[in-house]
C-alpha cells in the first residue's frame, strides 16, 4: 500500500520525497478511517469476548473465557451438569446451510437471467440492466415486508392457491427456514446477477461455436467451456451473496418470526435481551472466521483459473 | 439580495422550530395514540419523535448502552424498580405538576414507586393468552394453549418476547408464585418452557396485526392488543388463564440523561389529563390510572371482554411485584436458555 500511493502521485518516473510526502497526506484521511472505523471496534470486539458478563449487560473487567465455553456447552443453571451446547449448533448449522441454499438458488436463477441481458442487441442491455437494478430503490425493511405479504396465511399466494382449488388450507411458510430463504434469495438475486453478466457479456460466442464443431453436446458447452470461462463472475457473485447472507439479520428477523435465528440475530439477541455481551463478542469472531475461511476459498478458486 | 432574504427567512424558520423545542420518546411499538401526540404537537409547538421496542429487556438494554437520545420511556412496574437502582431515570417533580391530583388513589401510592416520584401511569392490563376460535374453539382460560398447545394449536402458537410476563405465566402454570426464590419451582417453570418451545411458531411482538389477519392462531398476548385484534377478526377471544395471569402497569419516566427535560416534564403533565389519558386508552384499548378519564373513552371500553375480568377468574390475577436481584438473575438464566 505505501508504495502505490506515491506512485498514483507521481506518473513519471520515482516520486520525489516531497512527493511521497505529499502521498501519505493525502491518503492519511482514508488511512485513519479505516484503522479508527474498521480495525477500532474490531479491537472492542476481541477484548469484550474475554472479559466476564455485567449482571445486567455489559461487561466486568476481569478475564474470563466464559464465553469461549458458552459457545460450545452449556451449564445446567440447576444442577450445574454441562452438556453441549446442540442449540447453538443448530443456529450455526441454519446459518451456513440457508447461506450456501441462497447462493446456490440465487445461481441457478441468475446465469440464466445474466446470458439473456448479455445476448440483448447492446442497446436493449442497459435497459434490462436497469431493470434489475430497480428493487434497489426500494428499502430493504419494506421489501422484506412485501415478502411477507405474498407469503403469509392469508397473502397473495395462499389466497391465489386456495381460490384455484389447489390447497385447502394455507401452506405455513412464514416464519420457517423456507420463508427466509425466499426472502434471501429475492434480496441477494441482483448482486449475482450483475458479476454473472459482466463476465457473460465478454465471454467469446465463437467458443460455443468451436465447441459445438467439435461435437460437444449442449450439456458439456456448458461445463467444460462456459462455466470456466466465467468463472470468476461466479466466485464475485458468489462472494456477493453467500457473505451478507452468512450474517444476515433484517430477513430472518421478520420472515423467520424471532424463533428461527440465523448467526445474525443471535449476536444481537447477546447485546441486547440475553445481556450476554461476551457470548455475543465471541460469536462475532466466530462469523467472522468463517466469513474470511469462505472468503478465501473462493478467491482460491479464481486463481487456480488464473494460473491455467 | 432576494436570495440573503430568503436565506435569513429560512434561518429564522429553523430556529423557531428549535426553540419550541423537541421530545424523544421511547415505548413500545403500537402503543402510543397518533392523536394524543398530535394533540400535544399542537397545543405545545413540540416536535414529538417516537421510537419503538418490543420487550422491557430490549429496552433496558438499550438505555444502558448509552447513547440513545431518547427523554421518555415507558418501563413496566415490575421492571422500574431495576431502572431507579441502576440510576438511569430523574426525580421530575411529578406530585407538584398541576394534574398529579387526576392520577386515581390506586396508582397513586405503589410500592414500585411509592408517592409517585419517578413515573407517571400510561396504562395497565393483563398478560394472558388470545386465541382464533375458528382453529381451536376450546376453553381459552389456561395456560395450557401455550405450555402443552391443543393438536389444533401446535406449531401455530405465538410467544411474546418479554421475559416477566412469559416466566411469571410459566411458574403460575406449574402452581409456583411469581418472583418465586424457591428453585424447584423455578426448575419446574424453565422445564415446562424448554418442553414447549418446539410446539411454538414464534416469538414475536406485534400481534395485533398478527392475530387479526391470522397469521397467528394463538399468543401469549396482552388484553389491549387482543381487543384490537378482536375489532379485525371477531373470531379471536382472550383468555384469563385460571392457573393464574399476570397484572401489570406501565408507567411513564424521564431519563436521567434527557436532553429535552421540561418538554419532557410537559408531556408528563399532559398524559395526567383526564381526555388525554382516554386518548391512550382509545387507542391501545387498555384502561388507565387516571381518574375521569372513563367518561372520554368509548363507549365499547366499558363492557369488552378484555377489560371486564369475569368474575370466576378475578382471583387467579396475580399483581407481580419487582423480583428481588438474585431471582432476577435466575430469571435472566431461564430466558437465555429458553431464547437461544
Amino acid at each position: 500500500m505505501a508504495g502505490g500511493v506515491p506512485a498514483a502521485a507521481a506518473p513519471q518516473g520515482r516520486a520525489t520525497p516531497a512527493q511521497a510526502r505529499a502521498g501519505w497526506w493525502l491518503s492519511a484521511p482514508a488511512l485513519v478511517l479505516l484503522a479508527v472505523g474498521a480495525t477500532g471496534p474490531l479491537i472492542v470486539i476481541v477484548i469484550y469476548a474475554f472479559l466476564a458478563k455485567g449482571s445486567y449487560s455489559g461487561v466486568e473487567w476481569e478475564l474470563s473465557f466464559d464465553a469461549w465455553f458458552q459457545v460450545l456447552f452449556q451449564r445446567d443453571i440447576f444442577d450445574d451438569t454441562v452438556s453441549f451446547a446442540d442449540a447453538h449448533l443448530a443456529i450455526f448449522w441454519r446459518s451456513v446451510k440457508l447461506s450456501v441454499l441462497t447462493t446456490a438458488l440465487a445461481f441457478a436463477v441468475g446465469l440464466p437471467t445474466a446470458w439473456f441481458i448479455a445476448t440483448r442487441p447492446a442497446a436493449q442491455r442497459t435497459w434490462w440492466l436497469f431493470a434489475i437494478t430497480i428493487p434497489f430503490w426500494t428499502n430493504l425493511l419494506i421489501r422484506t415486508f412485501a415478502i411477507m405479504e405474498v407469503i403469509r396465511n392469508g397473502g397473495l399466494m395462499n389466497s391465489a392457491l386456495i381460490a384455484l382449488g389447489v390447497i385447502e388450507t394455507p401452506i405455513q411458510i412464514l416464519y420457517t427456514d423456507t420463508a427466509v430463504l425466499i426472502g434471501m434469495v429475492y434480496v441477494y438475486l441482483p448482486l449475482m446477477v450483475l458479476p454473472l453478466y459482466a463476465a457473460v457479456e465478454r465471454f467469446d460466442m465463437t467458443l460455443l461455436e468451436a465447441a459445438h464443431d467439435l461435437y460437444a453436446s449442449r450439456l458439456q458447452a456448458l461445463r467444460r467451456v462456459v462455466l470456466p470461462v466465467i468463472r470468476p463472475g461466479i466466485v464475485a457473485g458468489s462472494i456477493l451473496v453467500f457473505v451478507p447472507s452468512l450474517g444476515a439479520y433484517v430477513t430472518p428477523r421478520i420472515l423467520g418470526g424471532g424463533k428461527n435465528m440465523m448467526i445474525g440475530n443471535f449476536i444481537e439477541l447477546q447485546f441486547g435481551q440475553g445481556r450476554n455481551w461476551p457470548l455475543g463478542a465471541a460469536l462475532s469472531l466466530i462469523l467472522l472466521v468463517i466469513v474470511l475461511t469462505a472468503l478465501l476459498t473462493l478467491t482460491r478458486l479464481t486463481e487456480r483459473n488464473d494460473g491455467r | 439580495m432576494r436570495l440573503t432574504t430568503l436565506t435569513s427567512a429560512l434561518a429564522l424558520c429553523a430556529t423557531g422550530a428549535l426553540a419550541q423545542g423537541q421530545l424523544n420518546i421511547y415505548n413500545w411499538g403500537n402503543y402510543t395514540s397518533p392523536e394524543m401526540i398530535e394533540k400535544f404537537e399542537a397545543e405545545t409547538g413540540i416536535d414529538v419523535t417516537i421510537t419503538d421496542y418490543d420487550s422491557n429487556d430490549t429496552a433496558l438494554a438499550k438505555i444502558e448502552a448509552g447513547g440513545h437520545g431518547f427523554d421518555i420511556v415507558v418501563p413496566t412496574h415490575s421492571v422500574l424498580p431495576v431502572w431507579i437502582e441502576k440510576g438511569l431515570l430523574q426525580k421530575p417533580g411529578i406530585p407538584e405538576m398541576e394534574n398529579y391530583g387526576n392520577i386515581a388513589e390506586r396508582w397513586r401510592t405503589v410500592d414500585w414507586d411509592p408517592g409517585r416520584e419517578w413515573s407517571v401511569p400510561w396504562q395497565w392490563g393483563t398478560t394472558g393468552v388470545a386465541v382464533n376460535t375458528s382453529v381451536y374453539d376450546g376453553d381459552p382460560n389456561t395456560s395450557a394453549i401455550w405450555l402443552d398447545p391443543p393438536e389444533e394449536l401446535v406449531g401455530k402458537v405465538n410467544v411474546v418476547p418479554e421475559m416477566q410476563d412469559v416466566i411469571n405465566l410459566a411458574l403460575l402454570y406449574v402452581g409456583g408464585t411469581p418472583c418465586s426464590a424457591d428453585r424447584e419451582e423455578l426448575r419446574a417453570a424453565r422445564d415446562v418452557l424448554v418442553a414447549a418451545k418446539p410446539k411454538w411458531m414464534s416469538m414475536d411482538y406485534g400481534m395485533t396485526e398478527k392475530l387479526g389477519n391470522g397469521d397467528v392462531s394463538a399468543s401469549v398476548n396482552w388484553n389491549g392488543s387482543t381487543f384490537r385484534a378482536r375489532n379485525t377478526n371477531p373470531d379471536v377471544v382472550y383468555g384469563y388463564p385460571r392457573e393464574g395471569y399476570v397484572v401489570w402497569m406501565d408507567n411513564a419516566a424521564i431519563l436521567a440523561d434527557a436532553q429535552n427535560v421540561d418538554e419532557a416534564k410537559a408531556f408528563l403533565n399532559f398524559i395526567m389529563a383526564p381526555e388525554n389519558a382516554a386518548m391512550i386508552s382509545g387507542f391501545a384499548r387498555y384502561a388507565n390510572g387516571i381518574e375521569g378519564s372513563e367518561a372520554f373513552m368509548p363507549e365499547d371500553m366499558r363492557t369488552a371482554p378484555e377489560i371486564v375480568v369475569p368474575e370466576d377468574l378475578q382471583d387467579a390475577g396475580v399483581f407481580t411485584l419487582a423480583c428481588p436481584g438474585e431471582t432476577n438473575e435466575m430469571y435472566s438464566a431461564i430466558w437465555t436458555e429458553l431464547l437461544r
